[in-house]
């Protein structure tokens, strides 16, 4: 395992990142002008750390594929964004949500790196504040926090149900000023489509310019990925529905590891799919499960308006099963419950795959209006999308694909398996453990991008400051580029019959089938068998229409659906090899006997970072063994 | 159902678009009007012909790429939401639906329903920012807010900057859209500090890369998805003049 060394510094847990900021080595300020660095992605983590590089001087090139960097994903998160600062005198501390990540991600991360993404989110909240972000606020003028995913104190900031959006909007604005200052230069509408590596180290990109089709060719002395996760590997998610793993997955084929990619989270409440043509799957905040109460009818197949089923034949399967908890027993175990009713028969709805999100009672006890002032805004959207007023009817949910845990490993300085090359953000895997607490992906974006990077980045670079600006010129761009130009003539090449969004369409719902919500040996030895069938299909039933020098929407799709046949066999792999049930992963074969998930943490006590070994070999599994020195690994119950 | 799309299609920002005519024969009321487009794209490109370009991404109506014309209107004939929210349960059964791209000078279009908005980058990156360093930030509860007003700027910075006010707009005027962010960072104290600074930069810029004047038919605040007031105009035209 020699590869993976996770740097985490020596000594005690609450001091380990300030020893190490104190002993980082540092750029002066007229050598960081010289260096270039490529940031790919504008959500909050890419944004963060364009801005704050961009103020310490660096030359920073900041690419998107949306027109805007204010569209980065990051702008779709509802619920809000933890940091540890007690302002509720409630008992938070830094270690209380450094320990409430490690027990949430079930024993799978890193202690160093969480303790650390708790330290730092307290920063992100002053720094989001002073850039203007209208988090709620107290009548005393003070900021408001609200409670959030079952732990037991109010360290959740938040802007009404638009956090993302308003973190995003500030992180955007720092950018922008960076951009006015001449520091930062920002290229839209560009699709990385390889990573450039010369002697080891990563020095540049190949990029598509998706207005004219340009192929173009930028270098740097280090390279961050922050793109996000590989949620969109179900076809129907709650993300955006062009959110991809390629660049990552570029990445990987040149050497960065990927870590616990069968690692996605499942959210529990999001509005099920009504149509075949259906795109995305829209969230409906957790936070409803407070107030409603989730229930499918105790007969099989049982079509009758909810409203007219009665009381005693109505199945309320959580707090059945969950008595202690009931309605708010954590996401994982919600979604998975949703899916045993449904498979079983008891589902609601034309397809039979939703249940019932029910307020009559709420609605019945504190009135109408005391339900519109909490959720009137997601009764509204779901009124909108449904055509069903949940005042009167039931909501109808059904989980969805929502985040994803795994993702490129990285060090504790953020660098990835290749020198230079950095994740930040969804993009890396490194502090959600196998399942990620609400409010904290907010938290570690920002701080990984605001806080972290722009420190330990100069580690590295700090040896960089005698090289040259890097030429284009290089037989290794010819060759990167050259392999992306003869990819994308293959692809719109083949002039078959079907789209590419088919082909996604069935590849998530093997995956969703196989390697969703639950898993067992057998489906996901299957879905391997029908992955590889569809991709052959592709690479010879595929039609896309128009040329490469232009826009070309369907291209770009093709590009990244042949990608994810390769992602989803590694997913399939990771979770064939995990026989354990930890977190989001649950295997089948290893739940107890009243069907909770049992984690074997004397086998599987690791990180799985995969290494590609080539077009058709199967993939190097290295593994860093965790070590809990602050922490005891317990069993989660919510009986 | 089914349905008659007027379509306008244009290969590129040079060439001179037109409608085309597609006939839809099995829309379900439970599409959203994206996933209308998604089907027909579908068709076309088995049938080896150029799909309908429009840009999407989110489709939760928060990102703000979405944005068409339809049937007059900015995001479609029902209020306050964005195209990607809009249902087919709202069109009739043998209706024609008219889809066209933004229509402004400062928005060219790229092809058929993708426009250029970034003038309103453009906007944003001359002054619409909070000038502090990562780190330079005080605790954030030593900035008291008033609550009223912090609320207030919260309704100003929902704007998701998809266009629709300039589309809307007879004279293409991007006020609304600039008055948000001015009001924004008006009302708060940590904004106060560069307010002159910011509106000017601001205003300049929006007359330079051409979008027109406000002259108070509120077309803007009727076709906002998000429903930001034109209460933001006047506040931004204050903030302007108080600025000299």
């Amino acid at each position: 395992m020699g590869k993976l060394i996770s740097k985490i510094p020596e000594g005690p847990l609450a001091q380990k990142w300030t020893k190490y900021k104190a002993s980082v080595k540092l750029v002066n300020p007229a050598n960081k002008k010289k260096l270039d660095i490529i940031i790919i992605g504008t959500g909050l983590s890419g944004a963060g750390a364009a801005s704050t590089l961009g103020e310490l001087g660096y030359n920073v090139k900041s690419f998107c594929y949306q027109d805007s960097p204010r569209r980065a994903h990051s702008v779709a998160a509802q619920g809000g964004i933890n940091a540890a600062k007690n302002y509720q005198n409630d008992g938070d501390s830094v270690y209380r949500l450094f320990y409430d990540m490690i027990k949430g991600g079930d024993y799978r991360a890193r202690e160093g790196n969480v303790y650390r993404a708790a330290e730092v989110s307290n920063q992100v909240i002053d720094h989001y504040t002073a850039l203007g972000v209208p988090f709620a606020r107290d009548y005393g003028g003070t900021l408001d926090t609200r409670s959030f995913g079952g732990v037991q104190v109010s360290r959740t900031f938040y802007s009404s149900g638009q956090t993302g959006q308003q973190c995003l909007l500030g992180a955007y604005s720092s950018l922008n000023r960076q951009i006015k200052k001449g520091n930062v230069t920002l290229y839209p509408r560009r699709e990385m489509l390889d990573l450039v590596v010369i002697d080891g180290k990563a020095r540049g990109i190949i990029a598509r310019n998706l207005i004219t089709g340009e192929i173009e060719r930028h270098s740097a002395h280090a390279v961050i990925l922050a793109t996000g996760g590989y949620g969109t590997i179900y076809y129907l998610s709650t993300l955006a529905v062009n959110s991809n793993p390629s660049a990552a997955w570029k990445a990987h084929k040149k050497g960065a590891f990927f870590a616990n990619p069968s690692f996605i989270q499942i959210h529990p409440t999001s509005i099920p799919q009504l149509n075949e043509f259906q795109s995305k799957l829209t969230l409906m905040s957790e936070s409803l499960r407070n107030d409603g109460r989730i229930w499918v009818p105790k007969a099989k197949g049982d079509k009758r308006p909810a409203n007219e089923i009665p009381e005693e034949e109505r199945d309320y399967y959580l707090e059945r099963r969950y008595p202690t908890f009931g309605n708010l027993v954590p996401r994982d175990v919600a979604s998975r419950a949703a899916k045993e009713r449904c498979d079983a028969g008891y589902g609601v709805g034309e397809t039979g795959l939703a249940v019932n999100l029910d307020f009559r009672d709420s609605i019945k006890k504190m009135g109408k209006k005391v339900i519109e002032n909490r959720y009137g805004n997601l009764f509204h959207m779901y009124k909108n999308i449904t055509g069903i007023d949940p005042y009167v009817e039931p909501m109808r949910i059904y989980p969805a694909g929502h985040y994803t845990m795994g993702g490129l490993w990285v060090d504790y300085e953020l660098m990835t398996t290749i020198p230079g090359l950095y994740a930040v953000g969804e993009a890396n895997f490194s502090d959600h453990g196998a399942n990620r607490l609400g409010a904290s992906s907010l938290m570690q974006a920002s701080g990984d991008g605001y806080f972290i990077l722009p420190v330990t980045i100069n580690n590295y670079l700090s040896d960089e400051i005698k090289v040259p600006k890097i030429t284009t010129d290089s037989p290794e761009f010819e060759a990167a580029e050259k392999e992306v130009v003869e990819r994308l003539n293959k692809l719109i090449s083949i002039k078959g019959k079907k789209s590419a969004g088919e082909f996604h369409k069935r590849l998530g719902k093997i995956m969703w089938d196989y390697c969703g919500m639950v898993r067992n040996e057998e489906g996901l030895k299957k879905a391997l068998v029908l992955i590889d069938e569809l991709r052959k299909e592709f690479w010879s039933d595929l039609n896309v229409p128009g040329t490469v020098n232009e826009v070309n929407q369907e291209l770009e799709k093709a590009g990244r659906i042949a990608d994810y046949f390769e992602v989803a066999e590694l997913l399939v792999t990771d979770a064939i090899n995990r026989k354990e049930s930890c977190g989001a992963h649950f295997r089948e074969e290893f739940q107890t006997p009243d069907g909770e998930a049992m984690r074997n943490d004397e086998e599987f006590c690791y990180v799985s970072a995969w290494e590609y070994a080539g077009e058709d070999q199967p993939h190097i599994l290295h593994k860093e063994e965790l070590h809990f020195e602050e922490v005891e690994m317990k069993v989660r119950s919510y009986k | 159902m089914k349905l008659t799309l007027k379509i306008w299609r244009q290969k590129n920002a040079k060439s001179k678009g037109n409608f085309e005519t597609y006939q839809m024969d099995s829309v379900s009321p439970e599409m959203a009007f994206l996933e209308m487009l998604d089907s027909l794209n579908k068709r076309l490109v088995e049938a080896d012909k150029d799909p309908v370009a429009f840009d999407h991404d989110c489709r939760e109506g928060i990102c703000g790429s979405c944005g068409m014309y339809i049937n007059g209107h900015p995001h479609g004939p029902v209020p306050a939401i964005t195209t990607c929210h809009l249902s087919m349960r709202f069109f009739k059964d043998g209706e024609t639906v008219w889809i066209e791209p933004w229509r402004a000078k400062p928005f060219p279009v790229i092809k058929d329903l993708i426009v250029d908005r970034t003038a309103f980058d453009k906007i944003q990156t001359a002054g619409g920012y909070i000038s502090i360093n990562t780190g330079a930030a005080p605790d954030a509860n030593n900035i008291p807010v008033n609550k009223q007003n912090s609320d207030k700027a919260f309704d100003s910075a929902v704007c998701i900057g998809c266009g629709a006010c300039v589309a809307a707009c007879k004279n293409a005027s991007a006020m609304l859209f600039v008055s948000a962010k001015v009001s924004q960072f008006a009302l708060l104290p940590q904004g106060r500090i560069e307010a002159k600074e910011r509106v000017k930069a601001m205003v300049d810029m929006m007359d330079e890369v051409g979008f027109g004047n406000c002259s108070n038919t509120g077309a803007c605040e009727a076709e906002c998805p998000k429903e930001i007031k034109i209460s933001n105009i006047a506040r931004m035209n204050r903030e302007f003049f108080k600025a000299f």
